[in-house]
C-alpha cells in the first residue's frame, strides 16, 4: 500500500521523529511503498546537517538522509523552514525543500497518511 | 477507523475525546506517552476498560511500554509492535489525535 | 473532476490558537490545499473550538492574527466547516460566539461554522481518504 508520513516535531525533544522512523522502517520491511515524508512545523529541524549529537546517540538527520538515499521523497515545507532558518545550505543530502503543494499531493495520492507530532 | 493516541490521559484529554468518536470495530493505538492509558489500577483505567466493553479494540505499542517500565496492561489490551502498527494502518483509515 | 471522484481530505483542529503555532500553520495548509482538486472539510473540536471564537485581537502580543483569514474561508471554497457541539458546550460557548467564515452569495447573510454532534463527525471521518490533524 502507498503510505505517506508527516512529522510535526523537531528531533530529540519529542519522540515523534523516532516513532515515525520506526514506523517507516517497519512499513518498508513489509513491502509497502512510502509515497513521501513531509516535515512541517518544528519538524523542519529534523534534517539539518548542523546537528552533532554525541557519538553514542542516534544521528537523526543522517537517518532521514539514508532513507532519502533509497529513493523516498523527503520534503521540508518551505514556509515552515524559512521561518525557522532552515535553508538548502543546511540540509542533509537526499532531502528537498518544497511547498505545501507537495503535502497536498501526498495526501491525495497516498492511500494512508499517518501524522507524528505533539 | 484507527485512532492513534500519543498523550498520557493524565496530561491531556485526547484519549477521552477520541473515545467519544469511536464505534464498535474501531481500533485505538496507544503509543508514546499514550501507553500510560493502558495501565490497570489507575484513575484513568476506566477509559480503556469501557472502550473494550464497547467492542473497540485497544492496542499498546510494546516498545513504548518497555521504555517506560510498564509491564502490566489492562485485560483485553493487545500489545503490538511497529509491524503491527503498519498492519493497523493498512487495515483502517487513520486519525492521529495529536 | 466530478465532485464524486474528488479525494475527501479532512482537517481536524483540536488545539487552541496562539499558545502554539499549530493552528496558524495549519490554516496555511488549508488555504493551499483548497486550490487543489480535493473535497475539503474542516472540523474543530476540543480546544480547537477556541480558534473560532469571534473577536480575537493579537495586537498586544505582536503576533499576526488569523481571524480575518477565517473570515474568507468560504471565498477560498472551504465551505464544509464544522464544530463539535459537545466541545462548545463544555467550554460554555454558543453559536453566537463563533466568528464568520464568509457570507451567502445571494442573501449576503453571514455564514458561521456548523455545529454538529460527535456521531455525525465520526461518520464523516470514516468516509475520508485522509485526515490531517492540526
Amino acid at each position: 500500500m502507498k503510505l505517506a508520513v508527516c512529522i510535526y516535531e523537531g528531533p530529540y525533544n519529542h519522540e515523534a521523529s523516532d516513532s515515525a522512523y520506526n514506523f517507516i522502517k517497519a512499513a518498508i520491511a513489509k513491502g509497502h511503498e512510502i509515497r513521501g515524508i513531509f516535515f512541517y512545523h518544528d519538524g523542519v529541524y529534523n534534517v539539518t546537517r548542523l546537528m552533532e549529537p554525541p557519538q553514542d546517540d542516534r544521528h537523526i538527520a543522517n537517518r532521514w538522509s539514508e532513507l532519502g538515499a533509497t529513493g523516498i521523497d523527503i520534503v521540508v515545507c518551505i514556509a515552515a523552514a524559512k521561518r525557522r532558518g532552515i535553508v538548502d545550505e543546511v540540509l542533509v543530502p537526499n532531502v528537498r525543500i518544497s511547498g505545501l503543494g507537495q503535502l497536498t499531493m501526498m495526501a491525495i495520492e497516498a492511500e494512508r497518511m499517518v501524522i507524528f507530532g505533539d | 477507523m484507527l485512532h492513534t493516541i500519543n498523550k498520557s490521559p493524565f496530561q491531556n484529554s485526547a484519549l477521552e475525546s477520541c473515545l467519544r468518536f469511536t464505534h464498535e470495530g474501531d481500533c485505538v493505538l496507544l503509543m508514546e506517552d499514550g501507553v500510560y492509558g493502558a495501565i490497570p489500577g489507575t484513575a484513568k483505567s476506566d477509559l480503556v476498560a469501557s472502550a473494550l466493553g464497547r467492542k473497540i479494540q485497544v492496542f499498546a505499542l510494546g516498545a513504548d511500554l518497555k521504555a517506560r517500565a510498564l509491564k502490566e496492561t489492562i485485560d483485553g489490551v493487545q500489545i503490538t509492535d511497529y509491524a503491527g502498527f503498519v498492519d493497523l494502518v493498512v487495515e483502517n483509515k487513520v486519525h492521529s489525535w495529536l | 473532476m466530478s465532485e464524486e471522484s474528488k479525494k475527501k481530505i479532512m482537517f481536524t483542529v483540536r488545539k487552541p490558537p496562539h499558545g502554539t503555532i499549530y493552528v496558524y500553520e495549519g490554516l496555511e495548509v488549508k488555504l493551499i490545499m483548497a486550490a487543489y482538486d480535493a473535497d475539503i472539510s474542516v472540523v474543530f473540536m476540543d480546544d480547537g473550538v477556541y480558534a473560532l471564537k469571534a473577536g480575537q485581537d493579537t495586537k498586544e502580543l505582536g503576533i499576526k492574527g488569523f481571524e480575518a483569514t477565517y473570515g474568507v474561508l468560504v471565498d477560498y471554497e472551504i465551505q464544509k466547516v464544522f464544530v463539535d457541539r459537545q466541545s462548545m458546550e463544555e467550554r460554555g460557548l454558543t453559536e453566537e460566539d463563533l466568528l464568520v467564515i464568509g457570507e451567502d452569495e445571494d442573501t449576503e447573510e453571514p455564514i458561521r461554522p456548523r455545529m454538529v454532534d460527535s456521531a455525525e463527525i465520526a461518520a464523516m471521518m470514516a468516509q475520508q481518504h485522509n485526515i490531517l490533524s492540526f
